[in-house]
């Protein structure tokens, strides 16, 4: 077959580099020499690494300390109602607010948004079932408002709207609910911009924003995803869980506990996460190369490790989303067709430059070359006097900072919530593979376009869908182009 | 505390359907990964089809139930071949990347209010079937410490005996040349094509068999329960099935369904601990879920690391290096 024949070339590469890799994995442990020296080392960097341990351990239990202050603070039903079954997280969390309530009133609540942002000012009127107003409310910054009422059936209006806001729907103004005694009843509005009416080029400008929005977030959490498959070939699945651990230990040093304010909280997420990327190097993967362990077994570790990671962060933080104290409730700027908050703006012109940063970092810096020189090609890097591990914990702790600053972003432009880390590994690993996997330039360009798939599919097709064009773009990429955008041909075969 | 309750629980869930299920979606796992070597990551995906296969069969179009499970094995060998077509003969790591991402598309789009004429969007389908009304048992099993409803009795009858047939389907293909071939491939793909094994069909075959074994737990999902919904179908669905497999012994004939039980028993023994601590004060509620899943992160690491080859599985058999 002909399609066979330009395959041999390439596999052949593939299976000498195996086993040129296993080869040094079974050399390791019988040479009694590299044996001495390495339990010297190991002995000498010990206590540097029982410090950083404990610097994590720290900042996490400062940051432990923070949902009990936040209930002392008069949110009871947030700090403690937040304990949901992974598996129906959209589900249980009204089910534990009922037990918490008063019995006797009920609660009509809801959160309107435009495009991600809360909308303050929305004039909402209560109308009961024999026609009398029973009264009227008015959201407040973050879009949230409730109104509470006796058990019964009720019509909500949206009476009056901000300048330039509009239901999405011109049937959407008034919704029929019931609410029973004590329950809550959620009442969603759509709300998007004025102007949308004009027609499918606004929304197109808007979510080629949004597109890019995500996609830069998307690329900077990439770049860690794909240098470590790179130096190490392993696909790391706990990958989405760094992200969100940096927003998390964000959020607990922000919005509850110590209450700092959020660049100060930020950095020292940045620094938490890339603690993590080095703890979970040295604790878990570097010992396990050591042993020989194999691919298939690491990327069942990364597995369990991101479900156990994933969980312990459901815990701590709860199945809710929450947003940062800082920058909230910002009037929206409106460039041409954009229109956008300011702290957007910043976000995205903070991951353009950092984005641009690594990549210059990358091609220009020693480090740089060796991290590229090692994702080529492992023994030959090593064999021309780069110290290969140095190489993969810096790797570890700058992949791991760049995904917890992109969990940051991301929370401070939608909502921190401890799922999204999951959600975001399947885009990222559509984006890495898009761009060419192992490669750091391939994983930016891949991401970028991911997100602007992902975006501007809503334009066409419903917006729950948007996550399956994103993985959809794999399947294709994999079809036409396997190796990706900017990979090589014998990294696939 | 009551620790005899939470053995109870244990052991009810042990032999229980789901647990049966679950060794299906194991077995299945194991021709792809155990036998040949595929990093089938989108398990979920199968166990998808073929739910859904039913419950769209009976509750959106009103076919009869066989004709229903008729649609419930098409759907997971049409799964099987579009997922296979463009990634068997990439590298195993874009295989397991593909899978785990297109058993996610398709969750997402069972989940999705615009599918919800067909799929039921996030509410899923609710349905009658047949198959309690030709229940031949009057009374329940009852083992004196554990015991079963009547109906739970037969479905858990229907669903072990569909694990014992896939066990022996398997265990006898896999003693056949084809099986010989198959294994080859997994030792070494380069040796079984230089003998002039055509691969990639016999990979592709391999995904079709233990893609229809899954499918056949989503099916008997759907029977069993009388209910679809998507949010059974999570990436961990898949992960669960990979900690039984390995549990159990990969490439081992009764690895899964040892595996299974074990799986199920220690889950369920576990979340009825916290759940009583929870309900006693020790822990606050509702920890019972994510404790759970964290053991079984915590346990998905320490077996594939120190005992790879599970309780059953033959060190010799296997190299796990994907």
């Amino acid at each position: 077959m002909g399609s066979n024949d330009h395959l041999v070339g390439p596999r052949r590469m593939s299976s000498i580099q195996r086993s040129s890799r296993t080869a040094r994995a079974v050399r390791h442990p019988e040479t009694p020499i590299d044996e001495e020296y390495r339990e010297l080392r190991l002995r000498r960097r010990r206590p540097a690494l029982t410090a950083l341990v404990s610097l994590i351990l720290a900042l996490v239990a400062a940051a432990v300390a923070g949902p009990a202050v936040a209930e002392q603070d008069g949110a009871p039903a947030k700090g403690s109602s937040t304990l949901v079954l992974a598996q129906d997280e959209d589900e249980g969390v009204d089910a534990d607010d009922v037990d918490e309530q008063e019995p006797e009133p009920g609660l009509l609540f809801g959160t309107l948004r435009e495009a991600g942002d809360g909308i303050g000012g929305v004039e909402l009127s209560v109308v009961d079932d024999d026609g009398q107003v029973v009264g009227t409310t008015v959201s407040d910054d973050s879009g949230q408002w409730e109104f509470e009422v006796e058990a019964g059936d009720y019509v909500v209006t949206v009476e009056g709207l901000p300048e330039g806001i509009a239901l999405r729907d011109d049937d959407g103004a008034s919704r029929e609910v019931s609410v029973s005694s004590g329950g809550r009843t959620a009442v969603p509005f759509q709300l998007g911009e004025a102007t949308a009416v004009s027609g499918r080029a606004v929304l197109f400008a808007q979510q080629i924003l949004s597109g890019l929005r995500i996609g830069l977030i998307l690329a900077m959490t990439a770049v860690g995803l794909s240098l470590i498959f790179g130096t190490t070939g392993l696909i790391n699945f706990a990958h989405g869980e760094l992200v969100v651990f940096g927003a998390i230990v964000t959020w607990m040093l922000n919005a509850a506990g110590p209450q700092l304010h959020l660049l100060i909280a930020g950095t020292l997420g940045v620094i938490a996460s890339g603690l993590l990327g080095l703890a979970i190097d040295r604790g878990i993967f570097r010992p396990l190369r050591r042993r020989g362990v194999g691919l298939f077994q690491l990327l069942v570790v990364t597995i369990g490790l991101g479900l156990l990671m994933r969980n312990v962060l459901l815990i701590w933080f709860g199945g809710e989303p929450r947003q940062y104290a800082d920058y909230i409730g910002q009037q929206r700027l409106t460039l041409g067709p954009f229109g956008l908050t300011p702290r957007v703006l910043i976000v995205m012109v903070a991951s353009t430059a950092i984005l641009i940063g690594v990549a210059t970092l990358l091609r220009t810096s020693r480090m740089g070359k060796a991290m590229r020189a090692v994702a080529d090609n492992r023994d030959l890097a090593e064999s021309s006097g780069i110290d290969v591990e140095r190489v993969v914990s810096i790797v570890w702790v700058s992949g791991a900072a760049l995904a917890g600053l992109g969990g940051i972003f991301y929370g401070v432009t939608l909502t921190v919530e401890y799922f999204s880390g999951f959600q975001l590994l399947l885009l990222m690993f559509a984006g890495v593979i898009l761009g060419g996997l192992g490669t750091a330039y391939g994983a930016m360009l891949g991401s970028l376009m991911v997100g602007l798939i992902t975006e501007l599919s809503v334009v066409w097709f419903p917006d729950e869908l948007k996550y399956a064009w994103g993985l959809g773009v794999l399947v294709l990429v994999l079809l036409v182009r396997p190796q990706g955008l900017l990979g090589r041909r014998e990294r696939i075969g | 505390m009551d620790v005899v309750g939470a053995l109870q629980t244990g052991l009810q869930s042990a032999f229980g359907t789901q647990a049966a299920v679950y060794a299906l979606l194991a077995i299945g796992l194991n021709v792809h990964y155990g036998y040949t070597g595929l990093l089938n990551f989108g398990q979920a995906g199968f166990f998808l089809v073929g739910a859904y296969g039913v419950g769209i069969s009976i509750a959106t179009w009103g076919l009869s139930i066989w004709a229903a499970v008729f649609m419930g094995l098409v759907a997971s060998v049409a799964l099987a071949l579009l997922l296979g077509a463009p990634t068997l003969r990439l590298r195993s790591d874009y295989f397991a990347i593909t899978t785990i991402a297109v058993a996610e598309v398709l969750r997402l789009v069972a989940n999705s209010a615009p599918a919800g004429p067909v799929t039921g969007g996030p509410l899923g389908l609710q349905f009658s079937s047949p198959f309690y009304a030709v229940n031949p048992f009057d009374v329940g099993l009852n083992l004196g410490f554990i015991s079963y409803p009547v109906n739970t009795t037969w479905a858990m009858l229907v669903t072990w005996s569909l694990v014992v047939l896939a066990t022996l389907a398997v265990a006898l293909l896999m003693s056949s040349p084809w099986g010989r071939v198959i294994r080859s491939i997994r030792e070494d793909e380069e040796a079984a094509r230089s003998l002039g094994k055509n691969v990639f069909a016999y990979k592709m075959q391999s995904l079709v068999l233990g893609g229809v074994i899954g499918g056949t737990g989503g099916i008997m999902w759907a029977i069993v329960g009388n209910t679809v919904n998507a949010n059974t179908f999570r990436p961990q669905a898949t992960f669960f099935a990979y900690a039984i497999l390995i549990l159990g012994g990969a490439a081992s004939r009764i690895g899964p369904i040892v595996g299974s039980m074990l799986f199920w028993f220690v889950l369920a023994t576990g979340q009825s601990v916290v759940r009583q601590a929870g309900s006693a004060g020790y822990l606050p509620g509702g920890l019972a879920g994510p404790t759970a899943l964290i053991l079984t992160g915590l346990g998905l690491m320490l077996l594939v690391v120190y005992r790879p080859q599970g309780v059953f599985g033959n060190t010799r058999e296997l190299s796990l290096d994907g």
